[in-house]
């Protein structure tokens, strides 16, 4: 009746999931009671859960990775605290809980935390940027973002109800066989991934249809912002990508459902096969994280030096040459393989190349900042922090990328200072960065600087602090995922790490606190202006927060950086230009879909995981059904009337003529 | 975007995509405006279609992989059987045709004649599933299941992949007959037939690549 589930499917036996997962439990619950008595439940229903608007969405995705970062991040706690403890003793996780943490870090940090906060910045910040109303599938966005949701549901129900893989983030045959890990821990995995893999890809058709299709008049691919064309880029590679990883987990879920045999040992399968496809997946997929925090540091470093970025072509030739190059380098992750020398001396070659695209782009930003005139507000701390950090990134990366040195460090620690180091210092300090940039325009007022600054230097030392130990461990030999350490040179520096991991945590505290701060503080911090940082793309156009309709009339762009050009031109003229004339507007309304599917697919991969087979037949005609009734509701359109669209935009254009009078007296 | 923008495009049907906005004189550099809907809808749906000819190409690479690993057991070319297969490639190419005629029936705002020619398109579908599923079970009564080799599970995982995608593509195509009979030919309407069409046609591709290197190629080993 109830598949594999059982009572002792729970961790009643196990102190540490019981008391971390109930506790999840017991808080969400809190939650969701407090929201109801507090009669919370209409506004929350109508203004975000079912709501289809880009911005909307795209602050949801961005707190969903902030819980999941911070989830994440408790496992990165209890592994560096585990190493500085289980020097020639066993410390207090025992090896099967240490597999699973080190497995659920992976893959909450990359699949439910870096990626959904670059999607949600991608979903708020390209439309607004473009100049247009929305996104090109409103509906399809929040369905994407309701199954990334779904999936993180899953894999965090993993804590409390049976267990989660043991196989690392990404799980390699055998290993991940029925024959070798026969609980769900597996199967958890394959399913969290796969529904919210499918957001993801939905979400990347969605972005590329709307760059490539709905600009603003007169926004040519050479006038679009930079972060607009690294967005192109990433969700290019999320289309090309993502269905490599959908196929070869369903290999998996084949292999580990129905007896096939794409990856076993036995029956001629091929497990090397495994591994190649998931890392022609996975390569593009590191792009994918970084790629739109080089558009957030490009936004950025321009704004914060005053300049128009250096080098704006040869920046998008560099994106699109990642773009294109990250598919030819997946087999560097595997030069101990054996493929031969002539083989990975290609991959070898390959990844040094990649290397010069992102070096093209350090010496733009760099050059950027050149004489400019810079102001170090925490966006930019978070940014020169970023390109100091990256950069030593890059260089251990071109290290690995040589075959020979690579034998001697594969599966060290040393690869594993290597990719946080990137990750870290690329995608997270990009995420923070573009946090604190984007804050006053998602919200209407700015964070806390003070607090800001705190977080950034915190941060910032907790990493080297974290990581440089773990280099120097990795090349005295220490390998990745040891449960417990018997040498007694590891143990200093490890203990090193375990510091620096309280430093991260302080940072983090720090974010905690600049975000309770700057809330208090609102009044004192709000953007009145709609434009916080003298900007220079279209977002800054609009008022903060922006209405459901971003642009009261959509801009006519004539240039690279139109909001900068149309400032210019106010202040020379000391006006605004004519007021425009109104016309109602059709914006789409609210839908329940994404909500809907996405507590259906909860359900099904539920059921799919501990195999109830009944619920999974009565889950997949439920969906028909469901999909037949959504089809058939007309979506609807709300107008909104000329007269509330005049009085917004009248709202906007008397401030900054207060902004534009206060400019004229300055000068 | 207004009910209005939809049609924008329809002046000049060969500048699809740039004259929607209110720039009649684009370059051809994208500076014309937002693309009107039927554009934007049959663009996305091409970009997801060549995603999912994307997800078929790793299994094709992994049938090429395994295709000798029969691990002792049966060969493609002492299994597969070339009328059968020539009679599902039949209906699945003269599907196509048929969905294509729907296509301009509907093009025409002709309800009947467009339901007819996608019953048409439905009928041949399910013979096509029909012949593929007893292909599927006389296989595994030989015991050439896929559990028997990795040469097998490739198959079945390729061919069974494609078969999953005719099928919810049928049940797709019964949805949107009974929105044409009821709701009539609206922009929405036309805009997911479009979107239709496109994902049988793209079927019909993957089906004769199947064909091709899964069937023509296995014979001779």
């Amino acid at each position: 009746m109830l598949g594999k589930l059982s009572w002792s499917s729970l961790p009643l036996d196990q102190p540490i999931p019981l008391v971390a997962g109930s506790s999840i439990l017991l808080l969400g619950l809190a939650l969701v009671v407090w929201v109801v008595v507090k009669g919370y439940v209409p506004y929350l229903w109508r203004e975000w859960i079912t709501s289809v608007d880009h911005k909307r969405i795209g602050v949801m995705y961005c707190v969903l990775a902030l819980l999941m970062l911070l989830r994440g991040f408790v496992d990165a706690i209890m592994m560096r605290s585990q190493q500085a403890i289980a020097y020639q003793s066993p410390g207090y996780l025992p090896p099967e809980h240490f597999n699973q943490i080190f497995s659920a870090h992976g893959t909450i940090m990359i699949f439910f935390g870096a990626m959904p906060f670059m999607i949600g910045l991608m979903n708020f910040v390209v439309p607004l940027q473009l100049g247009v109303r929305d996104i090109a599938f409103p509906r399809l966005n929040s369905i994407g973002f309701w199954l990334t949701a779904s999936g993180a549901l899953l894999v965090n129900a993993s804590l409390l109800i049976g267990e989660f893989a043991r196989t690392g983030w990404l799980p390699y045959p055998p290993l991940s066989e029925l024959q070798y890990s026969p609980d769900v821990g597996v199967d958890y995995y394959l399913w969290a991934i796969q529904i919210s893999g499918l957001g993801t890809l939905m979400t990347g058709v969605n972005l590329v249809t709307t760059i490539l299709k709905t600009r603003a008049p007169g926004m040519s691919y050479l006038r679009m912002p930079m972060f607009c064309w690294t967005a192109l880029a990433t969700n290019l590679l999320i289309v090309a990508a993502f269905p490599i990883l959908t196929a070869t987990l369903a290999m998996l879920t084949l292999d580990r459902y129905l007896g096939f045999h794409f990856f076993t040992n036995s029956g001629g399968g091929n497990m090397m096969m495994f591994i190649n496809l998931i890392w022609a997946w996975g390569h593009p997929e590191v792009y994918v994280l970084v790629l739109p925090a080089f558009g957030v540091f490009s936004e950025i470093i321009s704004t914060f030096s005053s300049k128009p970025l250096f080098g704006y072509r040869s920046m998008v030739i560099a994106t699109m040459f990642i773009c294109i190059v990250s598919f030819t380098v997946w087999l560097h992750h595997f030069f101990t393989m054996g493929a031969g020398a002539d083989v990975n001396g290609a991959f070898g070659i390959a990844t040094s190349i990649i290397a010069v695209g992102t070096g093209v782009k350090i010496y733009n930003w760099m050059f950027t900042m050149y004489g400019g005139r810079i102001r170090y507000e925490t966006p930019m701390l978070w940014s020169v922090g970023f390109l100091v950090t990256f950069t030593i990134g890059g260089m251990s990366g071109v290290l690995l990328a040589v075959p020979p040195a690579d034998f001697a460090l594969h599966n060290s620690l040393f690869l594993v200072a290597h990719f946080h180091n990137v990750i870290i210092g690329g995608v997270l300090f990009g995420a923070f960065a573009a946090m604190t940039f984007w804050f006053p325009k998602a919200f209407g007022f700015r964070l806390d600087e003070r607090w800001g600054k705190w977080a950034f230097w915190l941060a910032f030392i907790g990493f080297y602090v974290t990581f440089v130990p773990l280099y120097i461990t990795g090349l005295e030999g220490m390998t990745r995922r040891l449960q417990h350490i018997e040498v007694a040179a590891w143990y200093p520096w490890l203990l090193v790490s375990a510091a620096g991991i309280v430093i991260m945590m302080a940072g983090a505290a720090a974010q905690l606190i600049q975000l309770i701060v700057s809330i208090r503080n609102r009044e004192a911090l709000r953007d009145e202006t709609g434009d916080p940082w003298n900007g220079r793309s279209l977002e800054w156009a609009t008022p903060s927060p922006p209405p459901a309709f971003n642009f009261a009339v959509l801009p006519d762009v004539r240039e690279q950086e139109p909001y900068w050009a149309i400032k210019q031109r106010a202040i020379e003229q000391q006006d605004l230009g004519p007021a425009p004339t109104y016309q109602p507007i059709g914006m789409p309304e609210n839908s329940s879909v994404g909500f809907v599917t996405a507590a259906f697919t909860t359900v099904l991969g539920f059921a799919l995981i501990w195999q109830i087979w009944w619920l999974v037949i009565v889950g997949l005609v439920a969906g028909f059904v469901l999909f037949v009734i959504f089809t058939w509701m007309d979506p609807q359109e709300r107008e909104i009337s000329a007269e509330d669209v005049a009085v917004a935009d009248r709202r906007r254009r008397s401030a900054r003529e207060a902004w534009l009078a206060q400019q004229g007296e300055a000068s | 975007m207004s009910e209005a923008d939809l049609f924008a495009g329809r002046e000049d049907p060969y500048r699809v995509g740039r004259g929607g906005g209110n720039a009649k004189g684009a370059t051809g550099h994208g500076e014309g405006g937002p693309s009107p809907k039927k554009t934007v809808a049959s663009y996305g749906f091409w970009i997801f279609l060549l995603s999912d000819i994307i997800m078929f190409s790793a299994f094709f690479a992994t049938y090429a992989v395994l295709v000798i690993r029969t691990a002792g057991g049966p060969t493609g070319a002492e299994l597969f059987e070339q009328p059968r297969t020539a009679a599902e490639t039949a209906c699945l190419l003269f599907s196509s045709f048929t969905a294509g005629m729907a296509a301009v029936a509907a093009k025409r705002e002709q309800v009947a004649a467009s339901e007819i020619w996608l019953l048409a398109t439905g009928v041949l579908g399910v013979g096509f599933l029909f012949l593929e599923l007893g292909e599927f079970a006389s296989l595994i009564a030989q015991g050439a299941g896929p559990q028997r080799s990795a040469f097998l599970s490739a198959f079945f995982a390729l061919v069974g992949c494609h078969g999953l995608h005719v099928f919810g593509g049928l049940l797709w195509l019964g949805t949107m007959m009974a929105q044409i009979l009821v709701k009539g030919f609206r922009p929405q309407i036309q805009r997911r037939l479009a979107c239709f069409n496109l994902f049988w046609h793209a079927l019909d591709i993957v089906w004769i690549a199947i064909f091709t290197l899964v069937y023509l190629m296995g014979i001779k080993h």
